[in-house]
């Protein structure tokens, strides 16, 4: 299969790409990125005129809910649902039923995402067995098996099993995820300790469970040097931590989530249960140092933290519903809503989106450049559109954002070369 | 859109002190004042909600506060069925919503909930058929208006008015429902001066914002003060590094004889009960010329008939039979 996206806007910042020009794919790959390409014979013609053409999204926390939790979403339903945002590379956490921590489960993971065709699904390993913080996971089996990197989503409360979980996923050049948070300062709370918490009597939980949790695994990431990767931060104090070893040269990355710089502690307003997310939504204050910490490159990934929900799941009393948001499909528009809010250039806002998060992963996603797999999105700029929760693609409608105006959706999206999403049939055909 | 007031302005639900207005709690405390008058005559009923059918649904337990609805439900004829639904039960299957359901099948007219989850009031309010009001009678951390009524009730009957009052709240204010119910009335109906004294420990974060002075030392706190609440004190604080000791607390906050005489001659000592004597108070206090205690129990009948039955009165008001 040939086909040449025309005349589209190319942005593509791993390669400092962002011109008018042509994507030439064949084969699953792309073959070249120009005016013309000689001898090139496509079978189909996507005109892209007016269009933004992008690398695929690569997206390093969203849960599918397979294996364990099939009745609030599956592989198929949430790669197809990535496929219809302009995602095409996704990394699951470790805490699927089983969790992954053999490489069967890895194995199973990634087999279910080649089946259902949408996108490149990526399974993290378990850095201790069973979560439990114990003994270390089969790290070098999970690696061979397809993991992309080591995570504990149960925070580790024992800093020594933490250190030597460091050191031997060091060993096998594997990078460590951690959500960084203090159990004990979390104590169970469901929104940051704060003036909602006090208003509406819910368990807090305080800045200093995360910048805690920062400062301790930053000494640790000093002691054994390895690749350590913070994901989901939500304080500006956090990042800031995280500037400041950066710039002391620690090899340390981070993400944050796309709801988490739109909204505060006040969106909860009374109990709304949408808004129950782990890290809490924080303060204005905290909203606006993530935002700075993304403009300056010290977050380096913006990733959708999906996690779909079936309605029971968030009808209860909000200490007692579920925590998360359905986030594939707003992770695209809530990322572009930088460009006019923050003058983030067009090209460091993909970048986020892209290559960033590609670049910590190591996988060789997130770019055009030539002989790369060929996930592609192509997004129209201008499109102005209202999410209805109803009308997700997502088995979850779990979302705080419903009814929100966006501008900016992906309206044709390729994975390995073939058109695996087009936002309606007349939709840019040649 | 507030869930609590229908589109005339009148209660409709009572489920928190938030976004209530001056008018409506100073009504509160008008129609319990007349049903006060009620409850003190020998023949103790009207008939204002007979045929109606009032549900107490409480899901933690609960004495005091689930008898003085039952009284006041039956005082204002109703039909009250009392349900006690242990929360390790509920959680075996049952969720909330379908709870709800069931028992508005049986026609109930109105749910009088207790539930230790913040917010399950509101909850149960957004969810409730539109001809079934909701009161709430405590729900986790956050509210529970009708004993912050029944206080202000207290209050009002020996001040009279709010405005010139100092008013002093002593203990856990972190877990309080009653607490911050209080805070909130006591700041809508005018009151002067709000304080709090707790350790740090008990103090939720910026609390400040709800408008109140923090104090950490009793003395302090209690100067000029015209009317003492003190809270009760869950003894599990002890085992969660909270307080140190029962017998620290009380050196340091339990109120006693003597340093109630660095308050106003004339202050009244209230308590949300049941008391724990030589912990929050001592007995002398307690039982002393000033405690106003016993007579917070009798007002909280006359408060929760004036709440039951204005939010009874909304709803056949939006049915159209006016």
């Amino acid at each position: 299969m040939h086909i040449r996206i025309r005349n589209g806007r190319v942005i593509d910042p791993a390669n400092a790409v962002d011109a008018q020009l042509d994507v030439f794919v064949a084969d699953g790959k792309i073959v070249a990125v120009g005016k013309e390409m000689n001898g090139f014979q496509a079978d189909e013609e996507i005109n892209a005129d007016g269009h933004w053409v992008i690398p695929g999204l690569v997206d390093l926390a969203a849960r599918m809910r397979e294996p364990g939790l099939e009745h609030k979403a599956t592989i198929a339903s949430e790669t197809r649902a990535a496929a219809a945002s302009g995602i095409t590379t996704l990394c699951c956490p470790p805490d699927t039923l089983p969790i992954i921590d053999t490489p069967a489960v890895a194995e199973l993971i990634q087999k279910r995402a080649e089946q259902a065709g949408f996108a490149n699904l990526h399974p993290i390993a378990a850095l201790t067995k069973g979560l439990q913080g114990e003994n270390l996971s089969e790290m070098a089996s999970l690696k061979n098996a397809g993991c992309v990197a080591v995570y504990n989503t149960i925070p580790l409360a024992n800093t020594q099993i933490q250190r030597l979980a460091m050191e031997y996923a060091a060993t096998h050049n594997l990078i460590v995820f951690i959500s960084p948070v203090d159990p004990w300062l979390s104590n169970n709370g469901c929104v940051h300790e704060g003036r909602v918490s006090t208003r509406l009597g819910l368990p807090g939980i305080p800045t200093a469970a995360e910048t805690a949790a920062v400062a301790r695994d930053l000494a640790l990431v000093e002691q054994v040097g390895v690749h350590t990767h913070f994901t989901r931060i939500s304080t500006a104090r956090a990042a800031r931590m995280i500037a400041r070893a950066q710039y002391d040269g620690l090899p340390v990355t981070a993400d944050v989530c796309a709801h988490q710089f739109h909204l505060t502690e006040m969106d909860i307003c009374e109990y709304d249960s949408n808004c129950h997310v782990i890290p809490p939504f924080r303060t204005q204050r905290d909203l606006e140092g993530l935002r700075e910490a993304i403009s300056q490159n010290v977050i380096q990934a913006i990733c959708s933290d999906h996690q779909p929900h079936e309605p029971d799941a968030k009808l209860a009393p909000f200490g007692s519903t579920l925590p998360g948001i359905s986030a594939l499909e707003t992770l695209l528009p809530l990322s572009l809503r930088l460009i006019d809010e923050e003058n983030l250039p067009v090209s460091e806002t993909i970048r986020r989106i892209t290559s960033g998060p590609a670049n910590i992963l190591n996988t060789g996603a997130g770019t055009l450049g030539t002989g790369r797999q060929a996930d592609i999105c192509i997004m129209d700029p201008e499109k102005i559109w209202q999410l209805s929760s109803a009308d997700m693609v997502s088995h979850g409608h779990n979302t705080p954002f419903a009814n929100w105006e966006f501008k900016g959706k992906a309206v044709v999206t390729l994975f390995k070369g073939r058109v695996v999403y087009r936002h309606n049939q007349n939709t840019l055909n040649g | 859109m507030n869930l609590q007031v229908d589109d005339k302005g009148r209660l409709r639900h009572f489920l928190s002190i938030d976004g209530l207005d001056r008018d409506i709690l100073t009504d509160i405390l008008d129609t319990a004042e007349s049903f006060a008058g009620v409850t003190e005559q020998s023949i103790k009923k009207v008939p204002l909600l007979r045929g109606k059918t009032i549900v107490n649904l409480f899901f933690e337990p609960s004495t005091r506060t689930r008898t003085t609805f039952e009284l006041a439900a039956k005082r204002l004829s109703a039909d009250v069925l009392n349900i006690n639904i242990n929360t390790s039960s509920a959680s075996k299957g049952e969720t909330l919503l379908d709870t709800l359901r069931n028992l508005e099948a049986m026609h109930s007219d109105m749910f009088v909930v207790r539930h230790a989850d913040s917010g399950a009031a509101n909850f149960i309010a957004s969810h409730a058929l539109p001809h079934v009001s909701v009161i709430n009678a405590g729900d986790g951390w956050h509210s529970h208006p009708t004993q912050a009524m029944l206080d202000m009730f207290t209050i009002r009957r020996h001040k009279k008015e709010f405005k010139n009052l100092k008013v002093v709240i002593v203990g856990d204010i972190l877990h309080s429902r009653v607490a911050r119910s209080q805070i909130l009335a006591l700041n809508t109906l005018g009151t002067s001066e709000v304080r709090i004294v707790a350790p740090r420990t008990l103090i939720p974060a910026k609390i400040e914002s709800l408008g109140v002075h923090v104090h950490h030392d009793l003395e302090s706190g209690i100067r000029d003060a015209d009317v003492i609440i003190m809270l009760r004190l869950q003894n599990e604080r002890m085992k969660s590094a909270l307080l140190p000791s029962e017998h620290e607390y009380f050196h340091l906050y339990g109120l006693t004889e003597e340093k109630l005489s660095a308050a106003r001659p004339d202050a009244i000592v209230m308590h949300p009960g049941p008391i724990n004597r030589g912990i929050e108070m001592d007995s002398q206090v307690a039982d002393g010329s000033r405690s106003v205690i016993l007579q917070q129990v009798s007002y909280g009948i006359a408060v929760r008939m004036a709440v039951m039955s204005m939010a009874m009165r909304s709803q056949q008001g939006s049915g159209g039979q006016e």
